[in-house]
């Protein structure tokens, strides 16, 4: 990750304000004055969050490790049973990813070939406009967030999602079968969720808080790095937005007028 | 005049404690799905709303339906209905209340449902459905009574009860409207993104409710002493004719742009629906079911000389009733998600303990309702003495 003079002034201002400070410091500033001033380190300070993948360098083990640091991370267990699966990010071939967009004529390398799914954090979400209850909101930072401690289960979500990207808890997440999850919950960091709630991907929020990737992006860069590039759609400068300048990529179902924010570079 | 629910021939005493029996019943299935979540039913990742949900969009229309006695009435003077408008709003008030445990017992997380009122979202049709279903039952419940006890005393009801008659008529049109948004709003769901929706919920409503209503007049005039009225079964047969010949004039409208223009999105669901998708076809036999007695029910309703006789309009009105319930109450919600957004087919079909669930919710209905009419039909006798 490139970082130039003046966000590392910044970083190292920062790293020196509350390192020096302390808890007594931190909490001698106005309200919200660390907050604005964490806003300046580049992964806690996009604006609109999202992820170029080039479909080139996808091949089968970047994707599996990417599904399984992500499902580790985020707790998501094994369920056994397709009809209740939960899917934070997922593996699907070109003619399911792209419905409609597929032909007879299809390269032969794209007909078998697998394609990386995850929740298009879209610009103009339709599952946070059909929320009753405002359990799912996009964030200033461009996340579509999920609060499964607010949700009451209705799934308006995921008929409301195109991209099948939501998961519904059909039965306790902690009573998945303990032979396909020994070691569940695999991240004790992290929440768990009671059934019957709608969860998804966050883009791992509490990870870009920290300044960190997300666990997808950080496991696929150990495989194969640039194969998955997150960063600031609104920042020119970014990674993402020089990948995208360079290479051609498609969305999946622009036509609906949400806004996809993950783009296949092909 | 409750009292009159409480006093009632042996009869009357046992269909309660059938019903008392099937809500038991569906309560004991219910803390099942409570304990295990919604795995237990036959819903999945990929049709996520199912019989639940299809049976609260059935309803809704029933429960709007029974503006179809109160606009003739207090609109157009038309006086026969006044006879049975208190049957239609009494109804609807039952018919709500099974919507509203239908969506309770489709909610994964069920305590935690008041959050819809602690942090309401206003762009959420779900929000608003809940607003105009809730006052729609309120507004049927005071109406209904007041203007009883009013006929029990033999005084005219208050003047702002008539006030409530009026915000309840548009308010009829409203819910049906409001439910349809919940479905033809949606990107990406071809089967329901048509903005002929809320005219075909309000179409088949108009013609379900009023065939139920035929057929509960048909009962009340069996088992007590209270006629509805002759002339007032023939008024709502008429109406059932008309709504039934929109209802399915307005599927074919359907049919014509999704074939005509050949867009497999618009196409497959349907294709799913009446014919099978990928070797699927679990509802095939349904669709056809429906078709053959919505073809049934507007034969014996166009003809005048079938119409005019009480007993085949009653045999027309089960025929009614069933074609709308499938095609509501099952193609509607299933067809929106088949073939699913990865234009994949993934079928559903209810499971025995949601069956059980679902006749829990219907018998608290007709619970309901049974108790209304009773009250209703009893001062009603009482009143011609």
């Amino acid at each position: 990750m490139a970082m130039d003079r003046r966000d590392f002034l910044k970083i190292a201002g920062l790293t020196a304000l509350l390192g020096i400070g302390g808890k007594t410091g931190f909490e001698l500033l106005a309200p919200g004055a660390a907050e604005a001033a964490l806003k300046d380190i580049p992964l806690t300070a996009g604006k609109k969050w999202g992820m170029a993948l080039d479909v080139l360098l996808l091949d089968e083990e970047v994707m599996d490790a990417c599904v399984e640091a992500c499902h580790n991370h985020n707790n998501v267990p094994h369920i056994g049973n397709p009809k209740e699966e939960i899917k934070w990010i997922w593996k699907e071939t070109y003619d399911h990813a792209f419905p409609g967009q597929e032909n007879e004529y299809l390269a032969e390398a794209f007909k078998k070939k697998n394609f990386l799914l995850l929740c298009n954090h879209c610009t103009n979400p339709p599952c946070c406009r059909v929320c009753p209850t405002k359990a799912t909101w996009k964030r200033e930072d461009g996340i579509v967030m999920m609060d499964m401690h607010r949700c009451i289960g209705c799934r308006f979500c995921m008929a409301a999602c195109p991209y099948g990207a939501r998961s519904f808890n059909w039965g306790d997440p902690r009573k998945a079968p303990k032979e396909l999850n020994p070691d569940f919950p695999t991240n004790r960091e992290f929440p768990m969720r009671s059934m019957g709630v709608v969860e998804k991907c966050t883009f791992c929020a509490e990870r870009l808080a920290k300044g960190l990737f997300p666990a997808c992006v950080e496991a696929a860069a150990k495989v194969k790095p640039n194969a998955l590039i997150f960063g600031d759609l609104d920042d020119p400068q970014s990674e993402v937005r020089g990948a995208l300048r360079k290479r051609y990529s498609i969305r999946r179902k622009p036509e609906l007028g949400t806004g996809p924010n993950i783009f296949y570079m092909i | 005049m409750l009292d009159k629910a409480l006093k009632g021939s042996p009869r009357y005493w046992g269909w309660v404690v059938i019903l008392l029996g099937l809500i038991g019943a569906g309560f004991g299935f219910y803390l099942y799905q409570f304990s295990e979540g919604l795995k237990i039913t036959g819903m999945s990742r990929d049709v996520s709303w199912g019989f639940y949900i299809g049976q609260l969009t059935y309803f809704v229309g029933v429960a709007a339906s029974g503006v179809m006695v109160v606009l003739p009435y207090y609109l157009h003077d038309y006086k026969a209905f006044g006879r049975i408008t208190v049957l239609g709003e009494f109804l609807a008030v039952a018919s709500i209340i099974m919507c509203g445990l239908f969506v309770m017992v489709d909610l994964g997380n069920l305590p935690r449902m008041l959050n819809i009122i602690i942090y309401p979202n206003p762009t959420s049709i779900l929000f608003w459905d809940m607003i105009v279903l809730n006052v729609y039952m309120l507004l049927n419940l005071v109406i209904g009574w007041n203007v009883l006890s009013a006929e029990k005393k033999g005084m005219p009801y208050a003047g702002w009860v008539k006030v409530l008659v009026y915000i309840s008529i548009p308010w009829a049109f409203s819910i049906h409207t409001v439910t349809a948004f919940l479905y033809a709003g949606l990107p990406g769901r071809h089967y329901w993104l048509t903005a002929i929706m809320a005219a075909r919920f309000l179409s088949s409503a108009f013609c379900s409710g009023p065939a139920l209503l035929i057929l509960l007049c048909l009962i009340v005039r069996k088992f007590t002493r209270f006629d509805p009225g002759k002339e007032q079964i023939h008024t709502l047969g008429s109406i059932v004719t008309y709504a039934m010949i929109l209802n399915v004039f307005f599927f074919a409208l359907e049919l014509f742009t999704a074939f005509y223009s050949q867009i497999p999105g618009h196409m497959h669901p349907i294709v799913y629906l009446f014919a099978g998708l990928e070797g699927h076809s679990r509802l095939v036999p349904w669709m056809w079911t429906a078709a053959f007695f919505a073809f049934v029910a507007l034969l014996l309703l166009i003809i005048p000389a079938t119409r005019r006789k009480i007993d085949v309009l009653a045999v027309a009105c089960v025929c009614v009733v069933i074609a709308t319930w499938i095609d509501k109450g099952l193609g509607l919600v299933i067809g929106g998600f088949v073939p699913n957004a990865f234009d994949r087919v993934f079928e559903y079909w209810p499971t025995f303990p949601e069956i059980m669930i679902s006749v829990g919710v219907w018998a608290t209905g007709f619970f309901v309702l049974t108790i209304l009419y009773k009250v209703a039909t009893s001062v009603k006798e009482e009143v011609a003495v």
